[in-house]
């Protein structure tokens, strides 16, 4: 069906031509498909998406107009047996994630045992002084974490970035199942896949299960706090909210009221048990923090650390995925388990360390180096595919402020096939699981995002910057 | 329910429902201009323009000449023109985003989908013979939106918010309308209309979709007071005052049920609503029919804030 480029696992094919276990339904179905339906569906597909309007706005580009992120109809297939041992992986990472943050702002047990340096703290915008000493409802720092993986063997996923802020995409995860049931719905009835469809529903259950202490028993009122409608991830607030049967609010929708945050509703204020806010901290309490933004609550600050509601994610978890601490990761995964870690790390230089700097600089074509704090494939250098001009200028950038990167090598990330015009080819994917986080435990669903570079060849899957993206199944046993 | 989101749902069915007023208002101008010579057409265009408040706007862009093109594409798609009904379609879908988690996916779809439509038929200036495909969208945008309410939405505060929104800018339309025409057409009262004039009146009907419906009821007989009556008093037709009051006043009383409470906003209603099956033509015409319609159209934008206010649409 294509031909594998040699350096990359290719996840439907093995070497030899022939078809992996996890994709052999899929393929025995797609055989016997008439050769041009799936690209008639394709156009079908990019019409249905236009309008469900399920479109993102790209950052800094607010008159551009709305775009699709372009959707690949060939699923990643991921089998049972993968799944358990990734999952068994994500769930001791997030585990460890949670009280890695409780251990920063409680007493730093890890910076005390010498395990990880106390400087990765000092000066870092991700660590919030106002949150030291104070624990946030049920204990929950992460309530929703989306791990992005990636794949360079058989057995091979390693994380490349823990997602501990707000991370987006799980519209996607579901509205591309909704269209590939829609489009192929026999084919679902050949294979069986794992549901993902409860996603909002366990979400909202699991946000409800962290209530604050103010809600005091009664049934939890839960509210989406979105920056409005030119947000980027716009679709997927009022999708979430929609989907749960929750208020999808604004910063000017809210207020303090009786030692509360109140909405304005058609009947008057009322107050919020459970924020699941998609605004950044820097923007969350002009009071505590950026005094022009309009996007979050005045006082919320104080409402929380007083009990009087849940903030998810809480402030300050964007710390657990700084990049310089990801490079800690294994350190702090054992440290908070007493466990080997299930899920490797992609090898990191950490640059501000003199002997890594030294190799980054020998090695710099054949790295990709990030910045510390950047993110969606902003700021970053691709060795291998940049100009010996290019790579002059980020050496430069590099010397002047090396803590500011870190550097990993150029894998090879697996490939999936997409539908191109000349039939099936493969490209690189990555897969980001969806993971809630609540008092009463972890929980995947089972898949999640897989993005997709489309342009042959490209590691880069970042939507900004090309990428699609697919529906990913995990199989039943 | 938000504050923020009643007032969303709210503009969003205002904003559907006045262009599509405004496409049938097009229509009976374009009619009317097609069957007259080139001065009276261009005073029937201009009559449009002040109709709709957009005479400043237009003659700084074309001066004080009327032609049709130029009237047309003023209002369907001029960039300058912020009521054009291509910005008021922009503004419906930009509300329904808003609100996207009030509606259901069908009503979204229809406003989406209606707004991708126009947005395509109106990148490029409309020629009279594309202006009726252009016109038919707008209203089937608008009709197709409606039927999905109708046919999936709750009967809810959402419904009777979104109800609420289209009876006030409906009333407010068909009030407009007969307001300038009225103004226009007939210098005095008593007198009574020559064949041109029964075209005149019979283009009005056309702009509110009522001149099937009048001569049904009236056996082919056109004179301005039937013609009024029809559009004020008679309850049967969907775009008079009185059938658009004897609405709010059913969606209004639908919101004091849900919420357990009347607001300062049912008592105005109230009093309107009262006028409507007190008054006669006769007494409307004694009053000064110009008079009578200002006053309403100011109740009407009164209610339309009061609610805003009572229902807590902004802070």
């Amino acid at each position: 069906m294509t031909t594998n480029s040699p350096s990359s696992y290719d996840e439907m094919l093995n070497a030899d031509g022939s078809v992996r276990s996890a994709y052999a339904g899929y393929c025995n179905w797609y055989d016997e498909q008439p050769p041009d339906l799936l690209r008639r569906k394709g156009s079908e597909a990019e019409a249905f998406f236009r309008r469900t309007g399920i479109t993102f706005n790209v950052y800094g580009n607010e008159d551009a107009e709305e775009r699709l992120i372009p959707f690949d109809m060939v699923p990643r297939i991921i089998t049972a047996q993968q799944w358990r041992k990734l999952s068994r992986g994500i769930e001791q990472r997030v585990r460890a994630l949670n009280a890695f943050l409780h251990d920063l702002y409680h007493r730093q047990e890890i910076v005390r045992s010498g395990r990880m340096p106390a400087r990765l703290l000092r000066n870092n915008e991700a660590f919030l002084p106002e949150m030291v000493g104070f624990t946030p409802p049920g204990g929950v720092y992460t309530h929703i974490v989306g791990i992005d993986l990636v794949r360079t063997g058989e057995d091979d996923f390693m994380v490349l970035e823990d997602n501990a802020r707000t991370p987006s995409g799980v519209s996607y995860m579901l509205e591309n199942r909704e269209t590939m049931m829609a489009m192929f719905p026999e084919l679902f009835t050949r294979v069986r896949v794992r549901e993902v469809s409860d996603y909002p529903r366990r979400l909202a259950r699991s946000l409800a299960a962290s209530s604050p202490p103010a809600c005091d028993g009664k049934k939890p009122v839960v509210a989406v706090l979105t920056p409005g409608i030119y947000n980027s991830a716009y679709f997927e607030h009022a999708f979430l909210a929609d989907q749960m049967g929750a208020e999808l609010v604004e910063g000017s929708d809210l207020r303090v009221e009786n030692g509360r945050i109140a909405m304005r509703t058609t009947c008057g204020y009322e107050p919020i048990d459970v924020l699941y806010r998609r605004v950044d901290d820097e923007y969350l309490d002009p009071l505590s923090f950026n005094p022009s933004s309009v996007l979050g609550v005045p006082g919320i600050m104080d409402v929380y650390r007083a009990g009087g509601i849940t903030i998810a994610n809480a402030p300050g978890t964007g710390i657990a995925d700084d990049k310089a601490i990801y490079s800690f990761m294994p350190e702090i995964v054992e440290f908070y388990t007493g466990e080997k870690p299930i899920l490797q790390n992609v090898p990191t230089w950490r640059c501000a360390e003199p002997e890594s700097l030294k190799y980054v600089l020998d090695n710099l074509a054949e790295l990709v180096v990030k910045e510390v704090h950047g993110s969606g494939g902003y700021g970053m250098l691709i060795g291998p595919t940049s100009s010996r001009k290019e790579l002059a200028a980020f050496e430069t950038k590099l010397r002047a402020k090396p803590e500011n990167y870190i550097a990993q090598p150029t894998l090879s990330l697996s490939t999936v096939p997409i539908l191109t015009k000349a039939g099936l080819a493969p490209r690189h994917v990555d897969l980001r699981p969806f993971v809630l986080v609540s008092p009463n435990g972890v929980d995947i669903t089972p898949g999640g995002l897989t993005r997709v570079a489309l342009k042959k060849g490209s590691l880069v899957v970042n939507s900004s910057q090309g990428g699609g993206t697919k529906d990913s199944w995990v199989l039943d046993d | 329910m938000l504050g923020r989101s009643a007032n969303g749902i709210f503009w969003l069915f205002r904003y559907l429902e006045r262009a599509e007023n405004i496409s049938r208002l097009i229509e009976a101008g374009f009619r009317m201009a097609l069957t007259r010579d080139a001065s009276d057409a261009s005073d029937e265009w201009r009559s449009l323009i002040v109709t709709l408040g957009l005479r400043p706007g237009y003659e700084t862009r074309y001066g004080t000449e009327y032609t049709g093109a130029h009237v047309f594409n003023y209002i369907l798609r001029d960039k300058d023109n912020a009521g054009s009904v291509l910005n008021m379609t922009e503004m419906a879908r930009t509300n329904a985003r808003m609100v996207r988690g009030g509606i259901t996916r069908e009503v979204w779809e229809s406003v989406n989908d209606g707004w991708m439509r126009l947005k395509e038929a109106l990148a490029r200036p409309v020629s009279e013979t594309r202006l009726g495909d252009v016109l038919d969208l707008v209203r089937r945008q608008s009709t197709q939106v409606r039927g999905a309410m109708e046919g999936t939405m709750l009967r809810n505060e959402i419904y009777n918010f979104a109800r609420l929104g289209s009876f006030i800018e409906r009333a407010d339309n068909t009030a407009r309308i007969l307001d300038v025409k009225y103004y226009v057409l007939l210098p005095s009262v008593s007198y009574v209309g020559s064949s041109l004039d029964n075209v005149q009146w019979e283009n009005v009907l056309r702009s509110v979709a009522g001149e099937r419906a009048y001569r049904w009821l009236n056996a082919g007989r056109m004179d301005p007071r039937g013609i009024a009556e029809f559009l004020i008093l008679d309850g049967r037709f969907p775009r008079s005052l009185a059938f658009c009051y004897s609405k709010l006043r059913s969606n209004l009383a639908s919101l004091a049920r849900e919420y357990g409470t009347e607001m300062h906003c049912h008592e105005i209603l109230r009093d309107a609503d009262c006028q409507f099956h007190q008054i006669t033509i006769d007494a409307i015409f004694e009053q000064g029919l110009h008079e009578f319609i200002g006053t309403f159209i100011r109740n009407n934008t009164a209610l339309a804030m009061q609610v805003q206010r009572d229902y807590r649409f902004i802070d």
